[in-house]
């Protein structure tokens, strides 16, 4: 790779890319994402590019492989363009067909097709209920790049915003435009990314920094990663283009060392932007230089908040303090910082790329664009979408997410991680934008999307999220630390069986004063899991204090496994799994379970044929039905 | 100096020997030897120029630095709130069972250490146990004992 000293020689280099492409190649993308990964796709790739030149088809047949497509239920996913061919839950055996087939003959491997819930086959990508009622605008390119090459990125217009912006603009046009498109925080709390670009700009200060969070904390989400890891050069490019409307000339990317293949992603693609010049000095010709730098975090959810994140840069702990004066005016060394979240930095070379009118047109009235949102727990069609902001939970859920596993009932979907808060089946039509969120008691947060069925249990969920943020606070402040620590020794009495009557009282008293007095927003959100499900489903809490009953059947204490006598047919898979040997009974017998020895670790019931289904959960005073 | 110290000099010295990459430094060096011994926290301090209540500081602090020795094995259950809802505390159960070892611990002989981790981006598995890098999909304890036999 030669340097571009100019934007002409980036758009001439991008010509070569495109005219040395053959349109008529067929190119197959297979997903290389974390999910995928663990379903053992490379087994898959390896046999498909072996295949591929023993066939001698390596002329006619690309094999990219690529970040995240997102439908991480049925992995291995692989697309075969221009067509959009959709295979799911590729094994390594299935690939000689897929070859023999579909690549030498245009044919198609039935097997591998998705099939609608109506049971129709579709098998074009676009079809498919999953992608067709999505807005991939942030996340789509990841089907067609490969990570680990600039010119996949090159050739789908990267850096052209970034060459319109130094060529053509003046750094408070490039503002003016980002403040126009109403660009808000992807990270969490929705903050206006334009007016936050222009605290740094105008504060005092030569130096001045900008910065990717990659922190991604939230347990229930990883769009963060899966952009770093499928389509580095977004963020990049974003950063870029953020640097130059705030005049700074050194960024760092601040990412959880929890995620290799991003660290390794992200480093390659500086290199490779390094290489060509589109970091160090005299960027592309333009005069502006810029340099950026890679901090691994080292494991504390705290470390993701601003001040935190700044002092864990400069190799201290990442504890927050207090922000009477903001870190856009005084951050890194006491520096003006502008912090964005990743997803943020992705959507800048789109607002550029496709103009203001086009991004806000987009969403609604004061959220606009797109957000991705990790779409799991018991929902069918697990994995990560991107829809338009102003889309019903209903439709996330039930359209995009094909409903709930099982066949079971809905009960309520956590959004914004441990600093959100449940949502109820009645509140399902609420369309999903910063501030409806957060009008309900939850918030956007990163867009973690945790669909619950009448199998969770609510007071359990609560005690989870507050496990987490006990474990998680710093300490550093009072209301927090304790707060925290008594509001989960409360809810794990709760779940023992052990909860007095004046107990979710205490719990709501010591919820506010945690939400009131807590320095940072780690402490000032903590309550939100326990308020909003008190809210909602205070029936569940009145029924673990009064009943001693889990009607869910989750918290251990308060449930006992039982065997139905008029279901079992002594199959024996139970006995011969229990860890402990608590079960006994003859074959074709009802077997019985000791509840002296249980440690209720739910193997028999995970064992018990579907057909028979006997092993029980009973909790309070419910009981066996009778023989 | 042994090869030990002067590993931990090259990693010092690709950071250029700054107070600032302390952070950087030591996940390296937790990378290279699994764990921070305090004779490799002292010279640490020593080159940086840091005091050592500086270095606790900091490696208790952040969850991945360890202070003790790290097991062969490293196995990790996902308590990411998808995996929970999916029943990742009774699996976290079985497998500490299996293993005979609490969250954060590591066997007498070395062998295994268990870990807790927050979502590792493969909800549809979930709830997930990770063996040295391999994926199981909510194992029985059956399976889980079978793992455990494997593992040398």
């Amino acid at each position: 790779m030669t340097r571009l000293t100019s934007i002409s020689a980036l758009e001439a280099l991008r010509k070569e890319i495109i005219s040395r492409r053959d349109p008529a190649r067929l190119k197959v993308s297979v997903c290389s994402g974390t999910g995928c990964r663990a379903y053992d796709c490379d087994k898959v790739i390896d046999r498909l590019k072996s295949g591929i030149s023993h066939h001698g088809l390596s002329e006619k047949v690309e094999v990219v492989t690529t970040g995240c497509h997102g439908f991480c239920e049925l992995g291995p996913v692989m697309a075969i363009y221009p067509e959009g061919t959709s295979y799911f839950k590729i094994k390594p055996e299935d690939v000689e067909d897929i070859i023999n087939d579909t690549l030498s003959q245009g044919k198609l491997v039935e097997r591998l097709l998705y099939v609608d819930p109506e049971g129709q086959v579709q098998a074009k990508e676009r079809d498919i209920p999953f992608y067709k009622y999505q807005n991939r605008v942030v996340f789509g390119n990841n089907h067609y790049i490969d990570p680990e090459h600039i010119e996949d990125y090159l050739a789908l217009d990267g850096y052209c915003a970034l060459a319109a912006c130094l060529g053509g603009m003046t750094p408070e046009e490039v503002l003016e435009t980002v403040k126009k498109a109403n660009l808000r925080g992807r990270g969490g709390g929705g903050f206006p990314a334009g007016r936050k670009w222009e605290t740094t700009r105008n504060a005092p200060g030569d130096v001045k920094y900008v910065i990717v969070n990659a922190d991604e904390g939230d347990p229930g989400a990883y769009m963060d990663r899966s952009i770093l890891e499928g389509n580095p050069h977004s963020v990049l490019e974003g950063m870029l283009i953020g640097a130059y409307a705030i005049g700074a000339h050194k960024g760092f990317i601040y990412i959880r060392q929890e995620y290799p293949l991003a660290v390794e992603n992200l480093n390659r693609a500086i290199g490779q932007m390094r290489a060509l010049g589109l970091l160090g000095e005299n960027i592309l010709g333009s005069g502006f230089d810029f340099e950026i730098a890679v901090h691994r975090g080292a494991g504390a959810f705290v470390s993701g908040e601003s001040s935190a994140l700044m002092s864990s840069i400069e190799g201290k702990v990442g504890e927050p303090r207090p922000k009477y004066i903001r870190t856009s005016i005084s951050g890194v060394h006491g520096c003006p910082s502008d912090l964005n979240n990743v997803e943020t930095w992705a959507n800048v070379p789109i607002i550029f790329n496709k103009g203001v009118d086009w991004f806000t047109s987009i969403g609604t009235e004061g959220s606009k664009g797109t957000k991705i949102f990790s779409l799991v727990g018991k929902v069918n069609n697990t994995g990560l979408v991107e829809v338009p902001m102003g889309m019903t939970l209903h439709d996330i859920i039930f359209k995009i997410g094909g409903g709930i596993r099982d066949g079971k009932k809905f009960k309520a979907v956590q959004t914004g991680g441990p600093s959100g808060g449940v949502i109820p089946e009645d509140m399902l039509d609420l369309p999903v934008d910063f501030d409806a969120l957060t009008l309900v008691g939850s918030m956007m947060g990163s867009g973690g999307m945790i669909v619950m069925d009448e199998d969770t249990c609510m007071v359990d969920v609560a005690r989870y999220f507050l496990e987490f943020l006990a474990d998680e606070s710093c300490g550093k402040c009072v209301p927090c630390r304790e707060g925290i620590t008594q509001m989960l020794h409360i809810l794990k009495m709760l779940c023992a069986g052990k909860g007095k009557p004046e107990d979710i009282d205490v719990l709501q008293e010591v919820a506010a004063m945690v939400k009131e007095c807590s320095l940072c927003a780690l402490g000032q959100s903590a309550p939100n899991p326990v308020l909003s499900s008190l809210k909602y489903f205070r029936a569940e809490y009145e029924a673990h204090v009064n009943d001693k009953c889990c009607p869910a059947h989750v918290c251990k204490e308060l449930i006992s496994y039982h065997i139905d006598p008029a279901k079992c047919k002594g199959c024996g898979k139970c006995l011969r799994n229990c860890p402990v040997n608590a079960i006994s009974g003859s074959k074709k017998e009802p077997h019985v379970i000791d509840l002296d020895k249980c440690t209720k670790c739910d193997t028999c019931f995970m064992v018990c044929p579907p057909k028979f289904s006997a092993v029980t959960k009973l909790s309070g005073s419910e009981t066996l039905p009778a023989v | 100096m042994s090869y030990l110290l002067a590993k931990v000099d090259q990693i010092i010295d690709g950071y250029g020997a700054e107070k600032e990459a302390l952070v950087q430094i030591l996940l390296d060096i937790q990378h290279e030897f699994r764990w921070l011994s305090r004779e490799t926290l002292l010279h640490t301090a020593a080159r940086l120029g840091l005091p050592m209540n500086h270095l606790y500081n900091v490696t208790t602090f952040y969850k991945h630095f360890s202070l003790v020795p790290q097991g062969r094995h490293a196995v990790s259950v996902c308590v990411g709130t998808a995996c929970h809802v999916r029943g990742a505390m009774r699996l976290l159960d079985r497998v500490s069972q299996g293993l005979r070892l609490s969250p954060d611990e590591t066997s007498a002989d070395e062998k295994f250490s268990l870990k807790t981790v927050s979502c590792l981006g493969c909800c549809a598995l979930g709830p997930v146990m990770v063996v040295d890098g391999k994926y199981m999909s909510n194992p029985t304890s059956n399976e889980i004992a079978v793992i455990v036999e494997e593992c040398e």
